[in-house]
Parts: structure tokens; sequence; C-alpha cells
């Protein structure tokens, strides 16, 4: 069994947090992933930082510069993740832009990302039937799973569309938003959450963007699955004073 | 060879729409409606009447007595630089303009590199009372003062792009961010033939006037109704799409893209995107595009803010891949050069993006029974400093 089927088959409240690979330092994704692990996360996405990233705010966006900068690449993101997986064992995804992969070919990307330990993917620009119509027989192979995102203007066909090729778990975007743009959550956003909640999807879901916080954390939890922090964490982590060992215990606690 | 898109948005291998799912309602409203709303005879009327009354169409196709005796053939300069604000860009934004009230949408976005976009934008939405928020690289800001004055003054408002290269594909990147933020009252008014379909598509056929009536002009001029060759600057490449447009599927004529060498294609100085460029995505189409062996999108250069994109338009990726369109390179010297000559002999200032296109005239083994068609496609007010700074002294 996929380490994600597993987490998401025996537990609830799922806190996923997203870290950007290659930042603050270059190798600190490292000890950033054992340290989350350690504090009790229940799974992680890795950024892998591109130059144009569409759908993430300024603050994803910056720690992106900043890793691209301290000399970040794909293969060095597999060596971290391998070096990982010798003591991590919660499920780890990568997100990132297609034309990462399409530049290091996809076939050979996938291979590297399921030998090294990755469960699955999130890539925000690529379109679910460009996935269907031609790779979605590779991340099988691989046995790699998927998340795809939907927003509160996603029409109620599509989500279920979108959620049964979301083989990972379904990523319910918040609001009208990119990454990182609000500090609470408003009423038409847990209006949407009901929605969704009512359609008994068959698929997991975690709700992310905008989600910052022990109680909008927990208040997304009433909703779904769990959620998904990035942002919060890695403005925690641009802005820390103490060693990131710390730092990253002290985001954590709280949300536990 | 078919070189229109298809129903998926694809021109051969590129185009279509790789955009976050935050953008599907948007887009896929956007592709919807836009044939229906353009190719209804309310909206081709009130179009066809702007462009003749506000923008000054139709532009002259002028034989160029002088660029012809020098080449010793027959050369036409279709004159895009007597638009209104000064250039093709007006062509598109008064059609999108046009689009967006039809679809009920009062706040217009935009991105622009050296300005020209985002004052014809400014200028539409000053003409229809809309919002405008232009985006703009820091850098470029910095770099075009005279435009940011010029759409202050028109009522936008212009915020920087402050994130990467701080130029045109962060504007860009910024202008995406903000319609994703803001996807109900707001229209994304794009300024060339790149982004997700149906953007190429719909801009190329705005710009489509001006091959509509190249064929018209030379009908009239020389009794057949297609040139031997039509010469245009590709950046993004909405002027050469325009141009190249009515003539896609006739053999007879050979479309010739200039791209911006920089200071030379091995230089790393260059915005040469087919001799450069490699497969991938950039702002929702696939295309060519610069980028590293990581997939990291890279900065091109080229004296000219115009051609300075690491892209170029998903049609043009098909042009050039299928052999249809005959690419060319530039530099900056060889622009500058071609835009002092013309300036000299014909008593025109071109833009520097148009003086790409001019200087390609050099490179092509012309005889005299050729009729070449250059677009013109905007005029040098805006480059006027360059144009100071860089005067031979004779």
């Amino acid at each position: 069994m996929n380490r994600l089927e597993h987490l998401f088959s025996t537990k609830e409240n799922i806190l996923n947090i997203y870290t950007t690979a290659g930042f603050p330092k270059l190798n600190d994704t490292i000890e950033t992933i054992k340290e989350l692990a350690a504090s009790g996360v229940d799974m992680v996405e890795i950024g892998m930082p591109f130059s144009d990233p569409l759908a993430d705010g300024p603050t994803i966006q910056h720690s992106s510069e900043v890793a691209i900068e301290n000399g970040i690449t794909l293969n060095i993101i597999f060596d971290q993740i391998k070096e990982i997986r010798k003591t991590v064992d919660i499920p780890i995804m990568l997100m990132g832009y297609i034309n990462q992969l399409m530049k290091y070919g996809v076939e050979d990307f996938l291979a590297k990302a399921a030998a090294v330990g990755v469960d699955g993917f999130i890539l925000p620009d690529l379109p679910l039937d460009i996935y269907q119509e031609e790779y979605k027989a590779l991340f099988e192979k691989h046995n790699l799973k998927m998340s795809f995102l939907i927003t509160p203007q996603t029409t109620d066909d599509r989500i279920k569309l979108i959620a049964k090729e979301s083989t990972a778990f379904l990523y319910v975007v918040s609001s009208f938003a990119i990454t990182g743009s609000k500090s609470d959550l408003q009423q038409g956003q847990l209006d949407y959450f009901k929605k969704i909640e009512a359609m008994k999807l068959n698929t997991p879901k975690l709700i992310g963007f905008g989600i910052s916080n022990a109680d909008t954390f927990n208040t997304a939890c009433n909703y779904a699955n769990g959620a998904i922090i990035g942002s919060a964490f890695i403005k925690t982590l641009t802005t820390a004073t103490t060693e990131l060992k710390t730092t990253i215990h002290n985001f954590i606690e709280p949300l536990k | 060879m078919n070189y229109t898109v298809n129903e998926k948005g694809f021109y051969g291998d590129f185009g279509g729409a790789y955009i976050p799912e935050m953008l599907h309602h948007n887009v896929n409203e956007l592709k919807e409606q836009y044939l229906k709303i353009i190719e209804s005879k309310e909206f081709q009327k009130e179009y066809k009447s702007l462009l003749k009354d506000y923008v000054g169409r139709p532009t002259p196709l002028y034989l160029a007595k002088n660029l012809s005796k020098k080449y010793n053939s027959t050369i036409y300069l279709k004159r895009e630089d007597l638009n209104h604000t000064g250039a093709h860009k007006i062509n598109n934004t008064v059609g999108q303009i046009l689009l967006a009230q039809k679809m009920g949408k009062n706040r217009i976005i935009a991105e622009t590199g050296a300005g020209q976009h985002g004052v014809a934008t400014a200028t539409v939405c000053a003409l229809m009372g809309l919002e405008c928020i232009v985006y703009m690289g820091e850098i470029d800001i910095q770099r075009q003062a005279p435009n940011v004055a010029r759409m202050k003054m028109l009522g936008a408002e212009v915020r920087p792009a402050t994130s990467g290269s701080k130029t045109l594909k962060d504007a860009t990147n910024e202008a995406i961010r903000d319609w994703i933020a803001n996807p109900v009252d707001t229209y994304y008014l794009i300024g060339s033939v790149v982004g997700p379909h149906p953007y190429p598509d719909m801009v190329a056929r705005f710009q489509s006037i001006i091959s509509e009536e190249m064929k018209i002009q030379l009908e009239e001029k020389t009794g057949k109704n297609y040139p031997d060759k039509i010469i245009a600057c590709v950046g993004g490449g909405s002027n050469a799409a325009g141009a190249f447009y009515h003539y896609l599927d006739n053999p007879k004529v050979e479309l010739i893209a200039v791209e911006a060498d920089g200071l030379g294609v091995a230089t790393g100085e260059s915005a040469a995107t087919t001799q450069l460029g490699s497969e991938g995505i950039i702002h929702g189409s696939k295309t060519l595009l610069m980028q590293n062996s990581e997939g990291q999108i890279t900065e091109p250069y080229s004296i000219s803010a115009g051609l300075d994109y690491p892209g170029v338009g998903p049609l043009h990726a098909h042009l050039f891949k299928s052999g249809r369109g005959t690419f060319i390179g530039v530099t900056d010297a060889e622009a500058l050069n071609a835009a002092y000559e013309l300036t000299k002999i014909e008593g025109i200032i071109p833009a520097l993006e148009s003086a790409h296109a001019l200087a390609a005239l050099d490179k092509l083994a012309l005889s005299p029974n050729d009729c070449v068609v250059v677009n013109l496609s905007g005029r040098g007010d805006k480059d006027m400093e360059t144009y100071i700074d860089r005067m031979p002294t004779n």
C-alpha cells in the first residue's frame, strides 16, 4: 500500500506541511523534513523551486528565488529525499510546475522520484485533460499518486471528475486566491466547505490556502480530513531568530 | 498543413491551456464566449467603426521608393506606426475591451513591457470608462518613464512587479495572479499572441486586420492581392501574427519572422527564442521558450523592450517547427542601423522593434521582381532616448 493510502485510511485531522526545497539554506530540506516528522506532522509537501510559480503568492515565490540562488536542482532534491527516507516514513509529495518535469523528461523524472521514495505529486499547472491523455499511465506505472485542486468556482460535475482523478487527496483551495493571502476563514468559505462535504466524495480532502494557525487548522478539520499549511510555515522560517529545529518544533506544537 | 488553432487550442504541437485550476472557470468562460461574441454582426460593426474613426484605420500601405531603390526590389511598408497610440497594439485592445464589456466585466488588468500595450489598454479603458490596472516590471518602470506617465494620465494604476527579474515575464505572472484572486469582475487583457488558449487565437484575430487591409491595398497597387514576402518582428508575435494571418495558407507568400539576437546569439545576451529555446510551458502555453537545463525560464535581452520576451506565441512555434515560417535574427546594432537608415531616406522614425524587421532586408537575397511588405509595427517616439544616445557621429 502506498504511504498516502495508508495515512488517509487510518487517520483524521491530517496536518500537511509545505516547505520549499533548498530553503532557507540549500541542505536545510533534510533537517526540516526530519524535524517536521519528529514533531508529529502527518505528511509533507516539498516544493520544487521554479522561476515562474504562477499559483504561488509572494512568500513562497520568494523562498523559491532564494533556493534557486542557493543552487537547488531537481537531482539535489532527489538526493535530499533519499537521505530523508533513511529515517522518515511519513508520505512525501512533490509540488512543482509541469515545465520542470518536461525539461527533465517526464518518464525519467517519475522513475527517479518513485525510486527515492516520493509518494505523489501536486502540479498546479498540469491541466486535468492533458494529465489523463498524456501522463496518467506513467504516474500509475510508478504507483505515484496525484492531487488536483478545486476552487469555489469549480462546478459540481467538475469537482466529481477531479475527485476521481485525485488519487492522493482532493486539494480544496479555500478561496479565490493564490497561496498565503488571507489570515482567517470567512463565512462564504465555510459554506463552500459544507457544500463539498455534503457531496460525500470518496476521495479524502485537505483544505489549503489561508490555513495559517491552530484556529484555521481546527476549523478546516471540521470539514475535511485535514489541512495544508504552506506560506505561514515559510514565513516562519524566513523570519526565524532561533535555530531551525527549535523554530519548527515551536511552530508545530500548537497545531497538535 | 493547418495553421489555425484546433478545438483544444493547439497549433500542431503548441498552445493549449496549461493553467492552474483557479483559472479554469475564467479561461473556460472566455473560450466558450469569444467566437460567438466577436463574430456577431453587432460586435464587428462596433469594432470596425472604432478602428476607422478612433484608431485611424486603414493604415496606409506605403511604397517606400528610396528603400526599394536601395534593395533593387519593390518594398511596401504597412504603416501600423500611424495608428492612435503609435503601434499595432491598439487593434487588439479595442477588440478585447469590447469583448470585456459584453462579458459584463468592469475591471481590466494588463501586463506591459515597454509600456506600449499598457498605454493602448489604458487608452481604451479611458474611452470606455473602465477601471484599469497595468502590471509592469519594476525595472521597466524605471526605463520607460514616459509611457508610465502616459498610462497614469489616462487614469490607469501602474503596479510594479517586484518578483523575479522584474520585467515583462514577471509582470505577466503578477497579472495572472491578480486574475486568480479576482475571478468574477476582472478581465485580463493580454497584449500578445501568448498565454493560454483562447488568447493566442483571439489576439491573432484582432490583429488580422493588418493582413486583411494588405490584401485589398496590394490588389489596388499591384494587381494581385499577395506579396512574395512579408517581414515582421517577433517578440510574443502579435504584429507578425496579424501581418501573416490571411496568408498562412498561401504557399506563394514567404513569411519572415525576425527575432532579436540582442548582442548576438552566442553572447548569452539575446532574445532569439527559436534559436536558443526549447519546448516547454510559459504563461499557460506550450511553446518554445528560453530555459536552462532545470526548466527555469531564463531572462532574455534585447535593446528593444517589445522583443525582450523569453517565449514566443504558439502559432509562431508551429510556423517555425513546420518550416512554414522563415526565422531570422537581427542584432541590436543591425536594428539601430536600419532605424537610422529608414529615417534618413524615407523620413520615418520606426520603433526599435520594427527596425529589426527592416534590418532583415539586408539578409535576404532580394530580386528585382520581388514584392516585399515590411510590417512597420510602431513608431520611434518611445525610443528617442536610445536613438539619441547611439546616434552615429557623421
